[in-house]
């Protein structure tokens, strides 16, 4: 079975209305597919564009018009707290009943520094060494409260089991949180840590994949895709997780032809474009020569290529049996197949 | 508008608290729901929606208070981020204002003016910010930036922070493009782009709760609505009075300013009932656990070993205490304990019964129609322009004031039948802000500059 998974990422910017977010992600939904992504920044955006709106704002405000959608929204890392960071990814957990994601990146420029004037821009492998520190604490904060940790026990007068909330006491290069976290602990345990990642990137940023990631967006050409996904596998070993707890989703370029292009490059060589149906077939020998979870696609029209993929892309791999026909659970990790974690602090029962 | 003979009556201004963390917030009561699930923020605010509030209100906590270096564990606790649950809040909703209190101290002005623009565009209108600051060290724990700000630098951060703010809400007007936004100031030294063109209402509204004298004139040159404390019928008018007077020298007039106490409310058929019920949540407010640990605020020691149904301590305060953390400062020890016991004494009460009567008293107390004429005569008295209701449940706390005496306020002609506009701006009666009428007059602000 495909994990599918869409970036509604627009390049001509995110400032839709509320309306026009709600159809796009109803229409992921009504495809089944396992969540979308939505990517942020704090660089200013492009000229001609019309605006980049907070992604954990847009998918926080369509969560209650879905109900099974995962929802993945950038929330990036350099000039962040890290304890806002895990509030608000927990809180998006709570509102959406269990289907938050988090796709880690981070603010390389110098006009995103300016912004903050707190700090100067950095090198990439220090910004993604730093974003592991930040996906560290969040995993902490989400697993400080146990799941227990509300007892409401009027005969003592104690709402909670303060020996259930859990100082995380982390201290790393660039921050120190304390802890507890301020939200309970949401109804994933954690929700799921997503992490792009191509051949390029810095050592930090495969490292941060190896240790953190739920899920990752591997970029790697049809000719290097099984290869790319062997090594990561390994390196998720050899960080000491079972490399099987994490899907590997290529990304995938495509232009099914549904909307007029606007003026701009054309989809990278790496890319698909042709008929849904022919992406269907893709996908299908794809996964089988790689070993890959499933796919991560983006467009650039995805209003359109979303509506071609749900109508023209999604029936021929569920004839094949490679796409469900309707979603079995509710939470992104039932989607995955990814067990809700225990929290770290819970002591094993005796 | 001003008093006077022969004004329209004024139009009360009404907001719900979500009753949150705090033991204002009875969770002992078999009607008390999740104090985090969704489904209890939905409720809580369509409720407020149906009852025509002019806003949704959440608090803030960024760290969960302790006693004895361990967690506070007698009141609810567990909260979300605001901003987020405002933003799927608006799904739900489709008029009511969705106010956040955000920290100003540990967030940066090109970040949180850029997810409360976001807000404001994704409910077309209905984002409020409730400014406050933190200079304490041990909330600074769980941040980058520690607890660094003095105490007295807390109102110019805030409105240093809401300065650039607001120049970065005014440098994308309609039609673009976006201009960058320099700032240089004893807390911020930024060079920004906004990532959204103007939101609906071009500026969230802008809340201020506190009435230190610094708070107030931060509110009179800032603010477009003062949470302040509720207290009597005369408190109350001077309070107004003295607000609203400071305006004039920042170039604004009285009715661009709210002001709206937080007040609670129990109703009964009869005045008999009321009071009974009063007194019942005042009991279960207050457990007998409560008790001491509010006791042990004030004198800053641990009296776990005493009675709460017995006599206040012999023992002094201890004046630099740091028992416990994360409340605000309890001040002059000695002095408040000395009230303390005079009072305990003279009316022969148990430090719970004391504790019950000089603690979070209600505000409103009676028959829904007794209850509507009280708040409207704040309001027609110029002691307030509304009220920011805390209920004592979650989630239903708010059903019987809708439903009871939200009508009658309505039959009095004190509050709207109906929304007669769509953003909290209009709801609030607030005009347009300065820097989005110079740029519809096509006189661009300067934006970023320090006056």
């Amino acid at each position: 079975m495909l994990t599918l998974s869409f970036a509604l990422d627009d390049p001509a910017g995110n400032a839709h209305s509320a309306a026009r977010w709600t159809d796009l992600v109803r229409r992921a939904e009504r495809g089944a597919l396992d969540f979308v992504t939505l990517g942020d920044s704090f660089a200013p955006p492009p000229p001609g564009s019309a605006g980049r709106l907070d992604a954990v704002a847009v998918l926080a405000r369509v969560a209650p018009a879905t109900r099974h959608l995962g929802l993945v929204p950038t929330v990036t890392t350099t000039h962040t707290e890290p304890f806002h960071t895990a509030s608000a990814l927990a809180t998006l957990d709570f509102v959406s009943e269990g289907r938050a994601g988090w796709l880690v990146d981070v603010s390389r420029g110098e006009a995103e520094a300016a912004a903050f004037g707190r700090k100067p821009a950095a090198p990439e492998a220090e910004l993604w060494a730093e974003a592991a520190d930040a996906a560290e604490v969040a995993a902490r904060l989400w697993d400080s409260w146990e799941d227990d940790a509300e007892i409401r026990d009027v005969a003592t007068g104690r709402f909670v089991d303060r020996d259930k909330l859990h100082y995380i006491d982390f201290e790393g290069r660039w921050f120190r949180v304390r802890g507890p976290s301020i939200v309970p602990r949401p109804p994933q345990g954690r929700p799921p840590v997503a992490v792009a990642l191509g051949a390029e990137d810095p050592a930090a940023r495969h490292e941060l994949a190896a240790r953190h990631a739920d899920l990752v967006l591997l970029a790697a050409d049809a000719g290097d895709a099984r290869r790319a996904t062997v090594a990561l596998r390994e390196r998720v070993a050899a960080a000491g997780r079972d490399p099987e707890a994490v899907r590997v989703l290529l990304r995938l370029a495509v232009d099914l032809g549904g909307a007029e292009r606007p003026p701009g490059p054309p989809a990278p060589a790496a890319g698909f474009r042709g008929s849904p149906a022919g992406l269907a077939a893709l996908l299908a020998a794809r996964q089988a020569e790689s070993g890959a979870d499933g796919f991560h696609l983006t467009s650039a029209a995805p209003a359109a290529d979303l509506a071609a993929l749900v109508e023209g892309t999604l029936p021929p791999l569920r004839a094949r049996g490679l796409f469900r026909t309707e979603y079995r659970g509710r939470t992104l990790r039932d989607h995955l197949g990814l067990p809700r974690p225990a929290s770290r602090y819970a002591k094993e029962a005796p | 508008m001003t008093a006077g003979q022969g004004r329209p009556r004024k139009r009360v201004h009404l907001a719900a608290h979500f009753p949150g963390v705090n033991n204002t917030t009875v969770w002992s009561d078999p009607e008390s729901g999740s104090q985090i699930a969704f489904s209890s923020f939905r409720h809580l605010a369509r409720t407020a929606e149906r009852g025509r509030f002019d806003f949704f209100f959440l608090a803030e906590g960024l760290r969960l208070r302790e006693r004895g270096g361990r967690i506070h564990d007698l009141d609810v606790v567990g909260r979300p981020e605001s901003l987020t649950v405002l933003a799927a809040l608006a799904a739900v909703t489709s008029r009511l204002g969705l106010a956040a209190t955000v920290n100003a101290t540990f967030n940066e002005p090109a970040e949180l003016a850029r997810r409360l623009a976001s807000l404001d565009h994704l409910s077309g209108g209905r984002a409020a910010w409730n400014v406050v600051t933190s200079s304490d060290a041990f909330t600074g724990e769980n941040f980058r930036r520690g607890g660094y700000l003095d105490h007295a630098d807390r109102y110019r951060r805030a409105a240093e922070f809401v300065e650039v703010a607001r120049a970065l809400w005014d440098s994308w007007p309609a039609g673009g493009p976006p201009r960058t936004v320099g700032h240089r100031g004893p807390q911020f030294a930024v060079e920004a782009t906004a990532s959204l063109p103007r939101s609906p209402q071009g500026h969230p509204v802008i809340i201020q709760a506190g009435d230190s004298d610094e708070g107030r004139e931060f509110a009179a040159a800032t603010a477009d609505v003062v949470f302040s404390r509720h207290g009597t019928l005369e408190e109350g008018r001077a309070f107004y009075a003295d607000v609203k007077r400071r305006l004039a020298a920042h170039g604004r007039s009285p009715a661009d300013l709210k002001i709206m106490p937080g007040a609670t409310f129990v109703l009964g058929d009869t005045e008999e009932e009321a009071a009974e019920r009063a007194a019942g949540i005042r009991r279960r407010q207050v457990s007998p656990q409560t008790a001491i640990a509010t006791l042990e605020r004030v004198w800053g020691r641990d009296l776990s070993a005493y009675d709460p149904e017995g006599p206040l301590p012999e023992v002094d305060p201890v004046p630099d205490s740091d028992l416990v953390q994360g409340w605000a400062h309890a001040g002059d020890r000695f002095g408040v304990a000395a009230q303390w016991r005079a009072r305990a004494e003279e009316r022969k009460l148990s430090i719970r019964e004391l504790v019950i009567e000089l603690t979070g008293r209600q505000s409103f107390i009676g028959t829904p129609a007794t209850v509507a004429a009280a708040i409207d005569e704040f309001v027609q008295a110029d002691a307030a322009d509304g009220f920011i209701l805390v209920p004592h449940l979650t989630p239903g706390g708010l059903d019987e004031f809708v439903d009871r005496v939200v009508p009658l306020l309505q039959e009095r002609g004190a509050f709207r039948a109906d929304y007669e506009g769509g953003t909290l701006r209009h709801h609030l009666g607030l005009p347009a802000p300065r820097g989005t009428r110079a740029a519809a007059d096509g006189e661009l602000a300067a934006p970023g500059r320090p006056s």
